[in-house]
């Protein structure tokens, strides 16, 4: 039984979430390929991976703007060799495993967060508010890995690189127009190990600036948001962290002014070490923070900004 | 210009989920219900597109139980013009769902079907783009904007990373992410309007569609409860505690 993981991966290298989908990959089946579609450069990394039996690559126009119709056909191309198919659960992952399930006609798992045994796995539903254990029936299936539940696969491995045919959609297809990547020095929020977020309190993108990004910097963290600061337009859409945003388990994720929304703890309950900062002793995201300080932010995060250069930050 | 949005009945996003003792699911008696928040986008953007003059008529579909009626009737307070319910006690998989919103397009002819990304409940996000793929339309999820043009959908989404522009001809399907819109509340008088607005109501069986589920659910358990609710008196104190106690910077 084979295994194939659709990588996730920025031109160059493949993200960590592919090697922890690799992970899961591994627990399901020994033989497992990665494919790296719309992005060849990135195989030799993908190769690097331990465990992982061979690399594939493919190039179309509609792979390198990892359009869901041209990633589905190569899926629905390459299937029969399969078990299985895994990929991430990131906006790429979610958006063509879906596609990929009904065109097969095999059952979907979204968002594994734990492998039970091969055709066993655990899911959240409800925002996280409850876990449901669900069985694939016989034959193939297609799933997306929430990969902050799960340890990368080590490095170390030495797969062979085998370019396969890939040819865009024939049927109808959206086409790309353009995109808006936000640059950043800062790490990438889903992997970071320290995430800083800002809420409505921040009042303004402004102070936003001014007063979590130097914060995030001194601490080398990811910069995230809640939903209403997003929506306010104090922070990009892309640092939304939630149920409907992203999900992040860093050693530490710093809360500033935000108030713990059921779908914000959604996005961060797994992180390691919660600090939040609200001048409301009664929010709820002091009831799961493991270090809550009651306070204006406009006071605590200069204070902590000193603490922190104290100590060579 | 012909929309369908599927809307889904689900828990209200304000209640605060309880897994039941038995482990067999999460407890729904007695709990308020509404309308999955994204189908409520969704069902904004086609009330907003028919006031453009771009759609000429709305139709909702609900695939669920009796209640779902009232899910469908507050669409119709917001503006859509007829309901279609496919009665079900079964909480059916998205390809199940999928596979009936195909039978419906057979059936409708839409020229968007316009879905909300997520329902809150199983947290799938998936039925829009199965019914991409059963129709071979193309797709655009997680949009935060849509513009028109003849027979052209211009959509922004929102993606890791940022935003992706995309151009799909009609028909063509559509999810709605929270930026799309924001959702009107229902006037008095149009909740009025909305209780004469036709429902028409159809069981699983008409569409002659398999809806066997894919996934055996064997359990649905709490999540670990997280250790929380610890004060700090200061910034000194929490950066001590974060350094020797926590090891975290
Ligand atoms: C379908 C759906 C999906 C959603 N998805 C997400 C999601 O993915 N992510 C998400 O975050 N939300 C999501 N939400 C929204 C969520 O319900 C909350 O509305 C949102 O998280 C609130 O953001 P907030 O905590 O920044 O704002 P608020 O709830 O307004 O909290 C602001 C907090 O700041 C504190 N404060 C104010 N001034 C100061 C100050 N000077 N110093 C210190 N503290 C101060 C206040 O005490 C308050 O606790 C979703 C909602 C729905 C319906
Ligand atoms: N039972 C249902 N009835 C009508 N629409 C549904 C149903 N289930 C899902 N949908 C639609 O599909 C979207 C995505 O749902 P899901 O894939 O289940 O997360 C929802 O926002 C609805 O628009």
């Amino acid at each position: 039984m084979a295994v194939l993981v659709i990588a996730d991966h920025d031109g160059a290298t493949v993200r960590d979430t592919t090697a922890k989908t690799v992970t899961v990959a591994l627990a399901i089946a020994s033989d497992v390929d990665v494919l790296v579609a719309g992005g060849s450069a990135a195989a030799a990394s993908a190769a690097k991976i331990s465990g992982v039996r061979k690399v594939l690559t493919a190039e179309s126009t509609g792979l390198g703007h990892n359009l869901a119709e041209a990633l589905t056909a190569l899926g629905e191309q390459l299937a029969g060799g399969y078990e299985a198919i895994l990929t991430p659960a990131t906006s790429v992952g979610k958006n063509f495993a879906p596609r990929l399930a009904a065109k097969l006609d095999v059952a979907l798992v979204s968002d594994i967060i734990e492998v039970v045994d091969a055709k066993t796995f655990v899911r959240p539903i409800y925002a996280g508010n409850a876990l449901e254990t669900v069985k694939v029936g016989e034959g193939r299936f297609v799933a997306t890995v929430r990969a902050t539940a799960f340890k990368a696969a080590s490095e170390g491995g030495a797969a062979p690189i085998e370019a396969v045919p890939a040819s865009d959609a024939t049927g109808r297809a959206a086409s790309f127009v353009s995109e808006e990547v936000v640059k950043s020095d800062r790490p990438e929020l889903a992997g970071a190990k320290i995430v800083v977020s800002g809420g409505r309190a921040l009042g303004s993108a402004e102070e936003f600036h001014r007063v979590i990004e130097p914060l995030a910097d001194k601490l080398g963290a990811a910069v995230g948001a809640s939903r209403a600061a997003v929506d306010a337009g104090y922070a990009p859409n892309d640092y939304q962290v939630g149920q409907t945003g992203k999900v992040v388990a860093p050693d530490l994720y710093v809360a500033v002014g935000i108030s713990g929304a059921i779908q914000h703890l959604a996005g961060m309950k797994d992180s390691k070490i919660i600090v939040a900062i609200n001048k409301d002793a009664d929010a709820p995201i002091f009831q799961i923070a493991d270090y809550g300080l009651v306070a204006d932010y406009k006071v605590a995060v200069p204070d902590l900004m000193a603490e922190l250069e104290k100590i060579g930050k | 210009m012909k929309v369908l949005v599927p809307v889904k009945r689900v828990i209200d996003y304000n209640v605060k989920v309880r897994v039941k003792p038995d482990q067999t699911g999460v407890d729904l008696a007695n709990v308020k219900m509404s309308m999955n928040p994204f189908d409520e986008i969704s069902t904004e953007e086609a009330v907003r597109l028919k006031e453009k003059g771009v759609a000429s008529e709305i139709v909702v579909i609900s695939i669920g139980p009796a209640q779902a009626q009232e899910t469908l009737r507050t669409a119709l307070a917001m503006g859509a013009d007829r309901g279609i319910l496919i009665q079900t006690d079964q909480d059916l998989e998205p390809l199940a769902v999928a596979k009936l919103l195909k039978a419906v397009v057979a059936e409708e002819a839409p020229g968007l079907v316009l879905l909300g990304k997520q329902a809150i409940d199983g947290d799938n996000n998936a039925v829009g783009q199965m019914l991409a793929a059963l129709l071979d339309w193309p797709q655009a999820t997680f949009a935060s904007k849509i513009e028109i043009s003849g027979d052209t959908a211009t959509v922004t989404r929102e993606v890791d990373g940022g935003l992706q522009v995309l151009s799909l001809s009609l028909p063509a399907v559509v999810t709605a992410d929270l930026r799309l819109n924001e959702p009107r509340y229902a006037s008095l008088p149009n909740i009025m309007k909305a209780k004469k607005k036709p429902i028409d109501i159809k069981p699983v069986a008409d569409y002659g569609v398999d809806v066997a589920p894919r996934l055996t659910v064997l359990k649905v358990a709490e999540p670990p409860k997280r250790q929380g609710g610890a004060k700090v008196e200061s910034a000194a104190d929490l950066v001590s505690k974060l350094k020797n106690e926590a090891g975290v910077i």
